[in-house]
């Protein structure tokens, strides 16, 4: 066999179980690989200088030291975190994330971290200070953000998973460009010890991945209370294995978002591809909800406030550059965001976000009485061309805005592939939502579709 | 200055002693460190990703603090974001709290009457900074040990009027905290830290001042006094003039004896206050405050009060006595047992803190009284020395004796005071004067 | 639409402590104003008698018990290990002005 970087997680464990392959094999032609495609990609700033000697350690753990690819905003001792910031450039953690510390207990092995949109602001990785990432589907295209470079790294086998964070489309939607898998957690799900803070009030790291099957496995492996992190769930976290290879018959399906008008040239790709739940036995019905355009603006305004009060640490003093290394995204986000907390302005911004936030957290209270899951178009459109990004005030927030809504209400949501342009050779995504902690029926949900149509690109070799 | 009346607040910050810090596990002891930034953690000194969880027993002490001042206690409350930049806050925001503080509407007594206290919070303290010359170079110096510290704000409206009330107000407090058990209140060290705010407005008027001054950095009971006793003087000098004292921060000069421009106010800082996104809301029920209430032991007013009624002892004494629990419980256990050895109250609380009999809070209780018998043991004098001394101090003292046959009997005291002197002895008193008042009748 | 000029985003960069140019100035007056036009949508939307969600969780009451955690503590290297301004364990800056 040879490849053996294009294996998923499941694929991996079964044949080394069967002992058909070894673990290091599948590093050896893992790190000929990255070595072959990273410059062009640019889909890693660091990378794990002796793997080998960590999977030595790991083998008789669940991951037996298979290697995960981890978005650079989460805190590790052994390599620089640097959330594609200049002023983190040379930032050596002397603390861990309870994410990576739960991956490695499971026993995968970091194989390195990924680039992403500077500070996670943006939904492009065009923003990063150390170069932008390129689709691996198409290379004139963008890998979406701001976790495109872990979604870059599966989409490119240049890992097996990876991990990333969303705070309002940040999984999903560099999932959906890259043709991937891409798992939110519930808010409080997952623990954000660790996670260079964006929007605190939606930040959820959550796994990218070839599969659904593998992306339960790697939810297993990181979700649960962390008493480091007081948002943190105390709720038992459920077994979804179990929830692979289900029927879904008679699951009550709520389509949101389709007559947006940004949708593009796609409403008909959607409607045709839905037709799959239904001939599962699934109840498929289109339904309203409330207008996503003002979950934009919700989230413009949540996020930058945070983020004007979690960025305000880097200051230089005790770690990293001064505040004048600041990328121009990241200074205009915090800005805004001070601006709306500010006298005179908080009340008319900040707080009349806050309400808004709440109409859409009774919107889905009220849809999830008639339906069990939700879905939605991942993203308005295919991954955009490269430059797509650059000048403009709110490229980020706009992209994202069918994902807002979910993002800001805490819910779990997960993106699977479900059209290919064989032109381009780019992928939508289709984004399946579940009310908070019931991640079990939008995993049943997400694993029929991958296996009953043909857009998974591993499970069915396209 | 009897134009004005003076309207002055106290804001006073006060560090808890809890084992660890307001948000994180780390030491909660800057004072003793014996090196800078050794107790700090992700979370404290403001790491990239670290997150805040809130100490239960700092906010339970809070909680007890506003019982015992008479506050109402918010049944839902919450820590939110105050940001603003300087060096010695890691975070670039302190944790603390804006619109739902844990406890207010509250009151101190004080002899001079009732002050408010308009709020409680709790919230986190910074780090400290140092201004040396490294290498010739004028710089600060910051260290995180302090950083984090849970740190309790008391605000009172402003109710005080003068110096001396301020002081004993911040003493009471102070007693209170210490009595609680919650804090050390050491000014030295900065466990204790008092600002005033002053204005004057003309008397008789409804309205409040349009312009307030600030004291800072005072660091004792009595600079608070002189400070504010100072300000009220220097701001009436300038309302005199029809001119209004400008709105800055003062600090007090004890060499020059005078408050001091430290920075001016020109506009209120801007801090962007919103709710911790880190931080669920804190919940009480009425039954938890309930509990709470009923922990709390019998507050030093009332100790105070009862040592009066029950004993006759005067607050003076009480107020040197009821400064923490261990005192107060020997002090109990001595008063119960002198009342068991008939022994007077006040002879003994008044020989211990006089200092008469040479007595410390580690001594036993019973040790102490046996000390006391001791100390005021008679000798019964043989009549032979007794007598030929009673009529010697008659003689010498012919006008205090016609004094004494006029009706004046007080100077019987001074009488048996000379007797007692002359004796040398601790002569029972009571076997002295009915000698000198045979001796009197016999030569009338 | 709130009133955005030069002289706002001034203040904003000194509550920000973000060093901005003249021409950065500029443009984010623009870019504010972009931004703003997109917030303001949301004056659209009824909020009468709506709380504000500051939190999705629902938690309430989450602490800790008041005990030291050593093992996250870090020593004194461990706290200056990112800096190249330190001196005697303390970290350095230039002569700050009292607050």
């Amino acid at each position: 066999m040879s490849n053996l970087n294009n294996l998923t997680i499941a694929k991996a464990l079964e044949l080394i179980d069967k002992k058909e392959i070894q673990v290091s094999d599948i590093y050896q032609d893992l790190l000929n690989s990255i070595k072959e495609k990273n410059k062009e990609l640019n889909i890693y700033l660091n990378t794990l200088p002796d793997p080998l000697k960590e999977v030595k350690k790991k083998t008789n753990l669940k991951l037996k030291g298979l290697p995960i690819a981890v978005k650079d905003n989460f805190c590790v001792p052994e390599m620089p975190t640097t959330a594609s910031s200049k002023i983190l450039k040379d930032f050596k953690s002397p603390y861990e994330s309870t994410v990576t510390k739960n991956i490695k207990k499971a026993g995968g092995v970091i194989v390195g971290k990924t680039n992403l949109d500077a500070w996670a602001h943006g939904s492009s990785t065009e923003t990063s200070d150390f170069g932008r990432t390129r689709n691996p589907r198409n290379t004139n295209h963008l890998p979406g953000g701001s976790s495109g470079g872990s979604a870059a790294a599966v989409a490119a086998d240049l890992t097996l998973a990876a991990i990333g964070s969303e705070t309002a489309g940040s999984v999903r939607q560099p999932a959906a460009w890259c043709g991937t898998v891409g798992f939110k957690p519930t808010y409080g799900r997952v623990s954000r010890y660790g996670v260079i803070a964006m929007a605190s009030s939606t930040d959820s790291p959550g796994p990218i991945t070839k599969t659904v099957e593998d992306s339960v496995i790697l939810y297993q492996a990181i979700a649960g209370h962390d008493p480091n992190d007081a948002t943190s769930s105390k709720k038992e976290v459920k077994n979804l294995i179990k929830e692979l290879d289900q029927t879904i018959k008679n699951l009550k399906i709520g389509v949101l978002y389709l007559d947006v008008e940004e949708l593009e040239s796609i409403k008909d790709i959607y409607q045709e591809q839905l037709k799959v739940f239904e001939k599962l036995g699934a109840k498929v019905e289109f339904t309203q909800a409330l207008d996503p355009r003002y979950a934009v603006g919700v989230y413009t305004v949540v996020q930058r406030s945070e983020v004007s009060s979690n960025l305000a640490r880097f200051d230089g003093i005790r770690y990293g550059s001064d505040r004048s290394h600041f990328g121009d995204e990241a200074k205009r986000r915090i800005m805004l965001g001070t601006f709306t907390l500010s006298k005179g302005y908080a009340d008319q911004y900040y707080n009349l976000a806050q309400k808004v936030r709440t109409l859409f957290i009774n919107d889905f209270e009220k849809l999830f009485e008639k339906y069990d899951i939700l879905v939605a178009p991942t993203s308005p459109g295919f991954a955009k061309k490269i430059g797509s990004s650059e000048g403009t005030a709110m490229f980020g927030e706009l992209e994202d805005m069918l994902l807002e809504p979910s993002s800001i209400a805490g819910l779990p949501g997960i993106s699977v592939p479900c059209y290919r342009d064989e032109k381009t050779n780019l992928y939508l995504g289709l984004n399946i939502m579940a009310p908070m902690f019931r991640e079990d029926l939008m995993v049943r949900a997400a694993d029929a579709f991958e296996k009953n149509t043909p857009w998974n690109s591993w499970r069915n070799n396209s | 200055m009897n134009k004005y009346t003076p309207i002055i607040g106290l804001e006073t910050h006060v560090e808890l002693k809890t084992n660890s810090k307001m948000f994180c596990g780390c030491v909660n002891d800057p004072f003793n460190a014996e090196k800078p930034n050794i107790y700090t953690c992700p979370v404290c000194l403001g790491l990239p990703g670290a997150l805040p969880v809130p100490n239960k027993k700092a906010i339970e002490w809070t909680i007890k603090l506003g019982l015992s001042l008479d506050c109402k206690i918010n049944h839902f409350s919450k820590f939110d974001r105050k940001n603003y930049f300087y060096p010695d806050l890691a975070k670039g925001y302190q944790i603390s709290q804006y619109d739902i503080p844990f406890c207010f509407n509250g009151q101190i007594q004080t002899q001079q009457g009732e002050i408010k206290i308009r709020r409680i919070h709790l919230e986190e303290d910074t780090g400290k900074l140092l201004h040396e010359i490294v290498n010739n170079e004028p710089v600060s110096l910051i260290d995180f040990n302090r950083s984090g510290v849970p740190l309790v704000e008391i605000v009172t409206e402003p109710d005080i009027k003068n110096g001396d009330q301020a002081q004993e107000y911040g003493k009471k407090l102070r007693t209170l905290m210490k009595y609680l058990n919650i804090a050390d209140c050491k000014m030295a060290q900065g466990g204790m830290r008092l600002e005033a705010n002053i204005s004057l407005a003309p008397k008789g008027s409804t309205k409040l001042p349009n312009y307030k001054v600030e004291i800072k950095n005072i660091n004792s009971f009595r600079f608070l006094k002189q400070a504010i006793d100072y300000e009220i003087i220097r701001q009436s000098k300038i309302l005199d003039q029809g001119k209004i004292p400008a709105q800055e921060t003062r600090g007090w000069d004890t060499t020059k004896q005078q408050t001091f421009s430290q920075r001016t106010k020109e506009e209120a800082e801007d801090y962007r206050y919103f709710p911790d996104p880190d931080i669920p809301p804190i919940v009480f029920t009425q039954k938890e405050v309930a509990a709470i209430n009923d922990s709390l032991p019998e507050l030093p007013d009332e100790i105070t009060s009862r040592w009066q009624k029950e004993y006759g002892i005067n607050t003076k004494y009480s107020h040197q006595l009821v400064v923490d629990d261990k005192t107060v419980s020997w002090t109990e256990k001595i008063l119960s047992l002198s009342k068991k050895e008939d022994i007077k109250p006040t002879a003994i609380i008044g020989d211990i803190i006089n200092k008469k009999i040479n007595v410390t809070k580690k001594d036993d209780p019973e040790k102490v009284i046996n000390i006391f018998k001791e100390h005021h043991q008679t000798v019964t004098i043989n009549i032979d020395e007794l007598d030929p001394i009673v009529d010697q101090v008659i003689e010498n003292n012919q006008d205090a004796v016609e004094k004494f046959y006029n009706g004046k009997t007080q100077v019987l005291g001074f009488l048996i005071g000379q007797i007692m002197s002359r004796l040398g002895k601790k002569a029972d008193s009571n076997q002295v004067r009915q000698a000198l008042l045979t001796a009197l009748k016999k030569s009338q | 639409m709130s009133k955005i000029d030069q002289n706002t985003i001034k203040h904003i960069s000194d509550l920000a402590n973000i060093p901005v140019s003249t021409q950065e100035t500029k443009k984010l007056v623009d870019d504010f104003l972009k931004t703003l036009k997109v917030i303001d949508e949301l004056r659209q939307v009824s909020v009468e008698d709506v709380e504000p969600t500051h939190q999705v969780t629902q938690l309430t009451n989450v602490m800790r018990e008041d005990e030291v955690a050593k093992e996250k503590m870090l020593t004194q290297e461990e706290a200056l290990a990112n800096t190249e301004s330190s001196h005697k364990g303390y970290f350095v800056v230039p002569r700050i002005l009292e607050k």
